[in-house]
Formats: structure tokens, sequence, C-alpha cells
């Protein structure tokens, strides 16, 4: 017999945490690398990018030197990377090239904005794809089933970005009920702008990513779910005469519950590539609308930054998800304490 | 008349999915030069019967853009959505019989390779590439791999634990070889459906890359072109500039995808039931 | 003929099913089943393992997937089962006792699944007491199904059914893995319900361990019964009439562990008539076509042979 209580954390769980989250740091440190040596074999000159060709001809040697300087051409990228990974773990990402203020600074300026369109669109569509994939695989094939099938197959074959057009032709230019784009008001001082004024602009981009990310937490529900309707557990449960809403309540949500969960967390990632869409569509200054602006103006210290971090939020969304499935589903449980 | 099963409807689907995307794709081959033919004398039209799609601000016919570019779209799929199936089949053979080190390393190449949100590796390898077509073909290519890479991992473990496989590495044949001479015609279906069930993907991706600017240059015609230009009419109400070519481009993926789940059903002996 | 708890009349189930590519094909696992169970009683239906004799329980509970369809009558107490009447007594009436774990939920608490959910002290001290009488101590409530050994789940699995207070039972395949010893007490709890006036219809392949306990026993050949004898009848194989249950007595072993040659017909490429013709010492041509049940001194057969043989005599 063994002594495990749901509560108790003891030494092996401990360890096994512990190997966790070593884990997803190596896994950081390896995607800080790889993106370095991305960043740096890209043949785009930061000079003609950002100055133009017919500017850059037109100056000193001195004055294109000294811009060259400033944009690191010349450093061997092995020492730049060295510099940079030493300046980063002191909390410094570098100067971004196209806004000339921190990196750090602009990342979290973004960071709180995309947070809340990345936030409620993660727990919208989580719970709503949930509660579509529960009505789906409840009974395989029937009218509920075809219906969330179909619109998770029309949102899955559809670009995010159109879908965000396509909102954005219909309520912001056609009924003009909200805006069509950026985080607040034009041309409003920053102390003037409501709590309302926010949620209205960012009713369409969540609207968006929430419609587009059902499909994948919906289709997965369904597919466990009909799975659990199917299993010998159900059937017995069927035998000893419960009710198909008792078996639906007691077996089958308890059954996909955790698997669900499991799979929003590792969502964090589509997620964040569809908010890098939509915030362009909307032109929203979010961390995927600065990645954007970085990639085609050649700010890689800004790129590099906000790959690191979205790289973090995804190992943590996933490192989390294989926490709660070893330390909650008793099976795991055991398994580890062997 | 005999009454149709249920998956001689699919294999009827199937080939007329097959036969919409050739037209498709030879439409849009022989649209090619007319789709480029400006004419100022016809900015901004509506849809109207002469141009079913309108027309854009140049004067460009949108119906034979859009075929162009979704035929762009096929091409650009087919050719990325085989580079990647061919990665994943070697990568996923490789990790199940090159022992545990190669294993791992290809498990933690694809835990790399998912732990960076899917469209930002995408503006990073294409910003490695300078951009541009190259830019997107080696990006879509060089990220689509993973998960068939993984099937096949799969399907391969089980297949080493089958007895013929057994004998046959015992007889002295080599690693590789056994794979790839035993276990090639076992792994086919799952590698042509997993190879046209990932077109939608790379299709997909492709325009989103190409409309935030890092995949095919402005002067192609493509969906993500056509698109990331009717941005700035949208506020004047030139709905028809971004509704047609979205709508068509959907429904590409969407015959893509009643290909694959066709091959899917006709080829898996675990789907005997449905 | 309405004596009897439970009547299956020429029961056939079968199934639609795909092969590679589009062919559709259906696959007929039981056919021509019968069989029946009286209050008290203990009928032991035996079938080699893979035949589908578990869709016998199914069928009767109402519970068949839904690619299965049936042919046959199903009568309970004389009343004719529908799947309405299937709702109403699944659970309370007739109770079925499933073959392994996997009829457990994972994620659920034994004590908790034994109960049906209920938390009302009533049935918290009932379930303390049927759980106890198996000898199951009070910390076994608090286990998931994945803790418990194999003898440990039959006595979980057979608590269900005690749970309730049944007039029918029915018990598939409840020994296999279990030690000979484990085999033979959880068989006995079996018996102890039929000696508390149930009726119980145990689906087995053990025909051995099924004597020792059934009072009556149906024996099943490609998912046909070929013959029905009270367990007495198994003491001598004169007593016996269909060749294949001769076959199958002397293949027991303090008979001599005589195997049959050949094996069982796949559902696929079912011969006509009678299915044992293949393997038949007595095969003639006439056994291709239908086969009437007919009475014997100790139940009743389907053969066309043996009656020729006796009337020789």
């Amino acid at each position: 017999m063994t002594d495990e209580r749901p509560g108790g954390i003891d030494m092996k769980t401990a360890v096994w945490i512990g190997k966790q989250l070593l884990r997803m740091a190596v896994l950081l440190a390896a995607v800080t690398a790889a993106v370095f040596i991305l960043l740096s074999i890209s043949p785009i000159d930061p000079l003609t990018t950002n100055v133009g060709q017919t500017a850059l001809g037109s100056m000193s040697p001195e004055q294109v030197e000294k811009l060259q300087a400033y944009w690191g051409v010349g450093v061997p990228p092995a020492e730049r990377f060295l510099s940079w990974a030493k300046d980063f773990l002191k909390g410094d990402m570098g100067i971004s090239l196209l806004y000339r203020r921190p990196v750090s600074q602009v990342i979290g300026e973004r960071f709180i904005s995309s947070v809340w369109l990345m936030g409620s669109a993660w727990v919208l569509s989580g719970v709503l794809g949930f509660l579509m994939g529960i009505l789906a695989g409840r009974k395989r094939g029937g009218a509920a089933d075809r219906l969330v099938s179909g619109y998770c197959l029309i949102t899955a074959s559809t670009p995010a970005f159109w879908v965000a057009m396509v909102l954005l032709m219909v309520f912001a230019v056609q009924l003009k009920w909200l805006p069509n784009g950026f985080a607040v008001p034009i041309g409003t001082a920053a102390a003037d702008v409501t709590l309302g004024d926010r949620i209205r602009h960012m009713v369409l981009p969540v609207l968006t990513l929430s419609l587009t990310g059902i499909s994948s937490i919906a289709m997965h529900t369904r597919e466990k779910l009909a799975e659990v309707m199917e299993s010998d557990y159900v059937l017995f449960a069927r035998a000893r005469g419960e009710s198909e809403w008792s078996i639906l309540l007691r077996h089958g949500v308890r059954n996909v519950a955790l698997p669900a969960l499991t799979l929003q967390f590792a969502a964090i990632s589509e997620i964040f590539g569809g908010s890098v869409l939509v915030e362009q569509v909307f032109s929203y200054p979010g961390l995927g609308q600065a990645a954007v602006t970085a990639g085609l103006g050649s700010d890689v210290p800004l790129l590099m930054g906000i790959t690191v971090i979205t790289a973090a939020l995804v190992f943590g969304g996933n490192t989390a998800a294989n926490l709660l499935y070893g330390l909650i589903d008793p099976r795991m449980r055991r398994r580890r304490g062997r | 008349m005999r009454r149709w099963n249920r998956r001689q409807w699919m294999a009827a689907l199937m080939v007329f999915s097959l036969l919409l995307l050739i037209l498709v794709t030879a439409a849009g081959l022989s649209f090619e030069e007319a789709a480029g033919v400006t004419d100022f004398s016809r900015r901004n039209l509506a849809p109207c019967p002469e141009y079913p799609f309108g027309t854009d601000f140049m004067g460009r016919d949108m119906f034979r853009r859009t075929v162009t570019g979704l035929s762009v779209s096929i091409r650009l799929g087919i050719l990325t959505a085989a580079v990647s199936a061919v990665i994943a089949f070697f990568l996923g053979l490789g990790a199940a019989v090159l022992g545990r080190g190669a294993d791992a390393l290809i498990g933690g190449l694809i835990d790399l390779v998912m732990g960076i949100p899917h469209i930002l590796l995408l503006i990073l390898i294409s910003f490695a590439c300078g951009k541009g077509f190259w830019g997107v073909v080696i990006g879509i290519s060089l990220t689509h791999w993973t998960s068939l890479a993984r099937l096949i991992r799969g399907e391969v473990l089980q297949l080493k634990e089958s007895n013929y496989i057994k004998i046959a590495s015992r007889l002295g044949h080599g690693k590789l070889q056994v794979a790839l001479a035993h276990m090639t015609p076992h792994l086919l279906p799952q590698f042509v459906t997993g190879l046209v069930l990932m077109f939608p993907h790379a299709i997909l991706h492709e325009a989103s890359i190409t409309f935030l600017g890092f995949g095919l240059p402005p002067e192609e015609p493509a969906i993500g072109v056509i698109l990331s230009e009717s941005m700035q009419y949208l506020v004047m109400g030139k709905w028809w500039l971004a509704l047609f070519p979205g709508l068509l481009l959907a429904g590409v993926v969407l015959l893509f995808h009643f290909l694959g789940q066709g091959l899917l059903l006709l080829l898996d002996p675990e789907q005997a039931h449905s | 003929m309405d004596g009897h708890l439970l009547e299956v009349k020429n029961l056939s189930i079968s199934f639609t099913q795909y092969e590679r590519g589009m062919r559709r094909t259906n696959l007929r696992t039981i056919r021509d089943l019968s069989v029946t169970v009286d209050p008290g009683e203990m009928v032991a239906v035996i079938g080699s393992s893979g035949s589908g004799k578990s869709l016998l329980a199914h069928a009767v509970m109402g519970i068949l997937p839904y690619n299965a369809s049936f042919t046959g009558e199903i009568f309970f107490q004389g009343e004719r089962l529908t799947a309405r009447r299937q709702r109403e007594l699944r659970g309370r009436e007739m109770v079925l006792v499933p073959q392994s774990v996997s009829y457990l939920d994972p994620l659920m608490k034994v004590g908790e699944q034994v109960r049906k959910g209920r938390r009302d002290p009533a049935s918290r001290e009932k379930s303390r007491q049927v759980l106890e009488s198996y000898g199951l101590g009070a910390e076994m409530e608090e286990l998931y199904p994945f803790q418990l050994s194999g003898g440990m789940t039959r006595r979980v699995l057979i608590s269900t059914a005690v749970m309730e207070e049944p007039k029918l039972v029915i018990a598939d395949e409840p020994t296999p893995g279990l030690h000979l010893e484990a085999a033979r007490r959880v068989l006995g709890h079996f018996r102890e319900m039929a000696q508390g006036g149930a009726g119980v219809l145990l689906i087995t392949h053990d025909l051995e361990l099924a004597l020792e306990v059934a009072d009556r026993v149906a024996v099943l050949y490609a998912g046909m019964t070929v013959e029905e004898a009270d367990s007495g009848a198994f003491q001598r194989e004169e007593t016996l009439s269909h060749p294949y249950t001769r076959a199958l007595w002397r293949a027991m072993p303090e008979h001599g562990f005589e195997s049959v040659p050949g094996v069982q017909p796949y559902v696929k490429d079912m011969p006509a008539g009678c299915p044992y013709r293949p393997r038949c010492p007595l095969a003639g041509p006439e056994c291709g076509g239908e086969i009437p049940l007919r009475r014997t001194e100790r139940g009743w057969v389907r053969c066309i042979r043996r009656r020729e043989e006796e009337e020789e005599k």
C-alpha cells in the first residue's frame, strides 16, 4: 500500500518537480542559442533596411561607420551572444534599435496589453471549447456533434487574420459598433482613457482569437469524451442503470477535464501565434505587433527579447501542464512513486 | 440504383476535391498574365457580372488575381509539405532505430521547434533567410514536420517489435537497411495521410507569413499579398478586396482537408467501424 | 413457458463493419443462441475465448454497441424485454458483473463507485457491510481501481451487484487471471447469490470450474448453442449428445486431455447449417441444412446425426 495523499509533497515528488523545471531551463537556453544563430546568419543588412540605400550612399564613411557600430555590424556572433546572454541574466536585454529605448521597457509595456488580450481569449476559448467538446463528444454523429465539428473544421481552415478582417469590416466599418483598431482612442491623452475604452478596443481582437482558438480544445475534448463514452466503464455504468446525464457528469467530465486543461496550457503557443496576426490587423500595440515591427525593421535585440520571453511563456505553460497532470492524476502519482 | 455507403461518398468527395484543386491550379497558371494587367479606367469596381470579385486600386481583375494566388498557394503548399514530410520521415525513422542518443536528440529538436510559437519561428527563419520566396519555403519546410515525425517514430517502434523485423535484423542486416527495406511499405499509408493533412497548415501559414510581410514579395499575386493590400481599403468599405480571396483560400484548405480525411478513413485499419 | 426468470430465444447478433477499402460487411457473431435461467438457479454458458459470448450479457442488459443489431426474443419474468423495460430493470432487478478492472472508472475511488455516487449514510453503511463481507476493509474504499489486485477487483465488482437486491445476476467471465483457489472463491460468491434466490447466468470459457457450481450448462459453438444439459450429464460421455460437447468432455484433463483437431470457424466464413460440420466425425450432407432443436433426456441438443444414430440402435 502507498501512503500518498493528494496534498502532501514528498521527497520523490520534489525531485520530480525539480527535474521538470531543469528541463524547462535547458530547453529555454537551447531556444535562445538557436534564435541567436538564426538572427545572426540573416543576410539582411540593418543599415540598408532602416537608413535606406540612397541615404547610405550620400553619407561620409565616418558616418556609415558610426551607424554600423550602432547596429552591431562586424562584431563576431559568438562574442555578441555571450555579451547578450550575460546582460540578459542581469535583466538587461539591450536597446531596441527602432524604439531607441531599453528592450525590457518596450516588452514590459507591450506585454501588459498583450496579456489582457491573450488572457481573456485563453480563458474564453478554453471554457467555450470545453463545453462545445462535451456537447459534441456526448454522442458522436449526433446533431450537436455535426454542428460543433463543422464549426471547428471551418475555423481551423480559415486564416485567423482574415477572420479578424471580416469582423473588422462588419462590426467596425459597416455597423460602426466598435472601434477599428488600436488599444485606446486616437488623440486621447493617456490619463483620459477609461477602462470602458480599453475594453471596447479589446472586444474584436479577443473575439477573433477566441473564435479561432476554440477548435483545437473542442475537437480534443470531443475525441476524448467520445472515447470515454465508448469505454468499458461507461458501459458498466449504463448496465448499472445510471442515467446518461449522470454518466456524463460523473464519468465523462471527470475523465476529460484534466487532459483538456493540459491541452489548454499547451495552447499558449497557438494563442500567441494568433495574437501576432490579430494585433497586426487591429494595430493593437502588443507583443505580437512588436515582433512583426522588429522583424521587418531588423531590430535584432527587440526580436531576440520577444522570442525568449514568449518561449519562456510557452515552456512555462507546458511545464505547468506536466506538473498538473503529475500531481493530480492518481495514476501518474503512483507511477512516479515507484 | 444502389445506395452508396459512407466510404463510397468519401471516395467521391476525394475525387471531386482533387479535380477541383487541379482545376484551380491550372486556371491560376493560365491567368498569370491577365492577373497582373492594370487598367486605371476600371479602378475599385464593386463585384459585377464582368468582374465577379471586383477590381482593385490599380484596376486589376480580382477574380483572376485570386485564382492565381490560390494556384501559388497550392503549389507552394505541396512543395513545402513534401519537404517537411520527408524530413519527418527520416527524423522519425532515425529516432526509432538509431538508438537512445539519437532519440533524445531528435526529441529535443522537436521540443525546441514546438517551444517557439509557430508564427514567430516562421518570422525568425524568414528573417534568417533574407525574407522573400526562400524565406517562406525554408521556414514552412523546417517547421511542419514535428507531429508527423512523432507519429512515424511511434509506428516504427511498434513495427520493430514484430517478428519478421527481428528476424531480418538477426540475419545481420544493418539497422537503417532493415528500416528502409522492410518498414517503409508499412509506413507508407501513415506517411501519405500525414503529408496530405500537412497541406492545410502549410498553406495557411504561407498566407499568414506573407500577409505580415515576411513571405512572398508584393509583386507576386499571393493571397497573403492581396489581403495585406486590401487592409488599407477596408475602412473605405471596399469589402470585396478581402472577402472573396479569404473565402476561397479557406475553400482550398477545406478541399485538402477532405482529401486527407478520406485517405485516413480508407487507409487506417483502426477505422473499420466508422 | 412463463415460469422462467430469463428466457433467451434464438438470439442472433451481427455487426456491420468496413474492411480496408470500401466494402461493408455484416458479421454475425452470435446466432440462434437460446438459454433459460430460473430463480435460484445457476446456469453456465460455455464458449471459447473471443467467441463474443459477452455480447449475450450485453444484449440482455440492452447495452450492445451502436453498430450491432440483434434478432430473437428475450423475456424477463415472462415479459418481453424492450429497450424501455431494460432501462427500468438494469442496475436494479438485473445486474451485470463485468470481467475486468477496465469496467471501473479509473479516476474514481472504489467506495464511490460501489455506492454509484450515493452519499447518504444508509448507502455508506450498506457498502461498508457488503465490502466487509467480501473481506475488503474500510481503507479499500479510498483506493483507485489501478491500485487493486486481480482478486480484489473481482470482489469489488461483485460488491456492486450485491449493493442492489437483484433477481438476475449475469457474471461475465469472472475467473480469468485468478489462481484456482481465488477463482473457486469467486464462483462460490455467485453460488451464494443463487442460494439466496436470484437467478445467476455465468458466462465463461472454463467448463471444469463451471461444472463445479452450475446447475445447468449450455455449450456454445461458434456463437450457437449446440447443447444444453444439467451438470450431472457431464459425468459420463454417454449422457452428452452433441459431438462437440463430447469432444469437450474428452478434452478435460481427467478424461485424457484429448484435443479436438481443427479450429472454430471465423465468423466471416461460417458454413451454413451446423457450424461444427467441418470438424465433426459424424458429419453428412444433410448437416448443411437447417438444424432443429431436439429434446434429450438431460436437456436438448442441436444435431441431426445423433438422432439418426440413436434411431438406428
